[in-house]
């Protein structure tokens, strides 16, 4: 906000263009991932990997190219590969890259109970700030995309960061560099939209996929990580994909309502003894000479 | 059960007491309350941003949450053990009933109104039962809680249920044991002393609880009946 005085737009009596006209002023980033052009490489699985000082875990096989059935602790994005009849018959393998979606109105947060263990930074980065993270797994229950993990040697909770070290320095993150299809794109969110809209509309119109779209579910306030879908009328079938997410109703009236009445009641309840005591006194014993 | 002991003298003023406690009883409620007001502590530091610091008067944060369950095991065997030594004394009657029907009588302490007690009024055997079921849907939710990252996302409403019901029944505890604590240091003098000494006196026995008196000691049997038994 501080920078806005020296974002100029116009400048009176002057010649020529004005200095720092095209300035970037978005602050908000976001990653696109085009599942149409993925072809199940996973070097953004190996290159998150190794920016953020992991090894590789043992792949579960369970008979697809999957590496294994969730994200985990240690293992921040995963290609989830499902098999897709279509209704005239033919066979679509979908690829999709799970990560943290970074949601605008996210639910880890709102149900995080420990002070500073989760931020949300003006870019739309959700980060885990893993020194102040106490170990309750709320975090897990807020999640409509089952994406923080706990990590046994540590008894805290870790995901994906889109990057922040990297982006924080004006680097895109580890899995849009080593993307070879360049099917990952990363930028402003208003540019990612664009682009994704750009992208659905050419699978609609050229490429016979009637319901492509993008994928910024309105639910959690719009996802710093948006996808084009070949058919966004069904998420799921992209490896379980929430069709509408939400934070969970029960987040939101454990957090809502039920802590307003919880407070009061408490309160109330206290004030309410209090002026028991100083309206009736203590109880009196019967006067011991009857018998 | 409870000691049918006979009157005993206590040492000095020759003030006679009944004893209402056992040690065994004392020291496993002090245990319990010790144990409730860590996880009171705790909990209301998971509960709110403004009192989250009472986490770093018990350890800090990760201590807290790792502590929590295993004092929440430790006062459910507590409780249970209370609660199975006193379920003797803790069934509803008729009685009960009748001193529901006086209660703004009890509210208002005029105490002479109501029918005679036994060992424990209507309003401590439902404080009782009360923390009976509390402490169970606490303990399935807590544990809920405790290995929330073990349960698969197929059993994820598990979770959503769990944090409901851990919150709203915690809250229901909390006035519950403000009632028990009120009762028990300010309105009802004599009744704190009872569970450190583990005795009464012969007025505060014939007062509160007078038919579990004339049990103990073997007195004049009071009439059971619906109306106060005491003239003025």
């Amino acid at each position: 906000m501080s920078q806005a005085s020296t974002e100029l737009v116009r400048i009176s009596g002057h010649t020529g263009t004005v200095a720092g006209a095209g300035l970037n002023r978005e602050y908000q980033v976001a990653k696109l991932v085009d599942t149409s052009t993925c072809i199940g490489c996973k070097a953004c699985e190996v290159a998150c990997l190794e920016w953020n000082g992991y090894t590789f875990s043992e792949t579960h096989f369970d008979n697809t190219y999957q590496t294994m059935p969730e994200t985990q602790w240690n293992y921040w994005n995963l290609i989830k590969f499902n098999e897709h009849e279509r209704e005239h018959g033919s066979l679509m393998l979908l690829m999709r890259k799970d990560q943290c979606m970074h949601c605008e109105d996210p639910g880890c947060l709102a149900a995080c109970p420990a002070d500073g263990a989760i931020v949300q930074y003006k870019n739309g980065i959700v980060d885990f700030q893993e020194a102040h993270c106490i170990g309750c797994g709320y975090c897990i229950t807020g999640c409509p995309f089952n994406i923080p993990k706990f990590s046994p040697a540590a008894h805290k909770v870790f995901k994906c960061t889109l990057c922040n070290d990297r982006v924080s320095v004006g680097l895109e993150p580890a899995c849009i560099k080593a993307c070879p299809t360049g099917c990952l794109h990363f930028g402003t969110k208003p540019e990612m939209t664009a682009l994704a809209e750009t992208r659905a509309a050419q699978l609609r119109e050229q490429s016979g996929y009637p319901d492509a779209g993008v994928y910024d579910p309105p639910g959690v306030g719009g996802t710093h990580v948006i996808y084009v879908l070949h058919d966004a009328k069904n998420p799921e079938i992209y490896g379980g994909l929430p069709k509408d997410p939400h934070v969970p109703i029960s987040v939101r009236l454990w957090k809502g309502p039920l802590k307003w009445i919880g407070n009061l009641a408490m309160v109330g309840g206290l004030v309410g003894l209090a002026w028991h005591y100083m309206r009736f006194g203590p109880k009196k014993e019967e006067d011991d000479t009857k018998k | 059960m409870t000691s049918d002991a006979v009157v005993r003298s206590s040492a000095a003023g020759g003030e006679q007491l009944v004893p209402r406690y056992t040690l065994a009883e004392r020291m496993n409620h002090w245990l319990g309350a010790l144990a409730y007001i860590y996880l009171l502590a705790t909990g209301l530091a998971f509960w709110s941003p403004y009192l989250f610091w009472l986490a770093a008067v018990v350890g800090g944060g990760f201590t807290a949450r790792f502590w929590h369950p295993w004092i929440g095991l430790l006062f459910t065997a507590s409780f249970f053990w209370m609660f199975f030594q006193w379920i003797g004394d803790m069934h509803v009657d008729a009685n009960d009933r009748a001193w529901w029907h006086s209660i703004s009588h009890y509210i208002r302490n005029e105490d002479d109104q109501l029918p005679p007690t036994g060992r424990f009024n209507y309003g401590q055997k439902l404080f009782s039962w009360g923390m009976f079921y509390s402490t169970i849907l606490m303990l399935l939710s807590g544990l809920v809680l405790w290995f929330t990252e073990s349960l698969p996302w197929s059993l994820r409403y598990l979770r959503y249920a769990a944090v409901l019901v851990h919150a709203s029944v915690a809250l229901i505890t909390i006035g519950l044991f403000m009632i028990h604590v009120y009762m028990s240091v300010f309105l009802e003098e004599g009744s704190f002393g009872a569970m450190v000494h583990g005795t009464v006196t012969r007025a505060w026995a014939r007062t509160f609880h007078r038919i579990w008196y004339d049990r103990v000691t073997g007195g004049a049997s009071s009439k059971p009946a619906a109306r106060p038994s005491s003239q003025r």
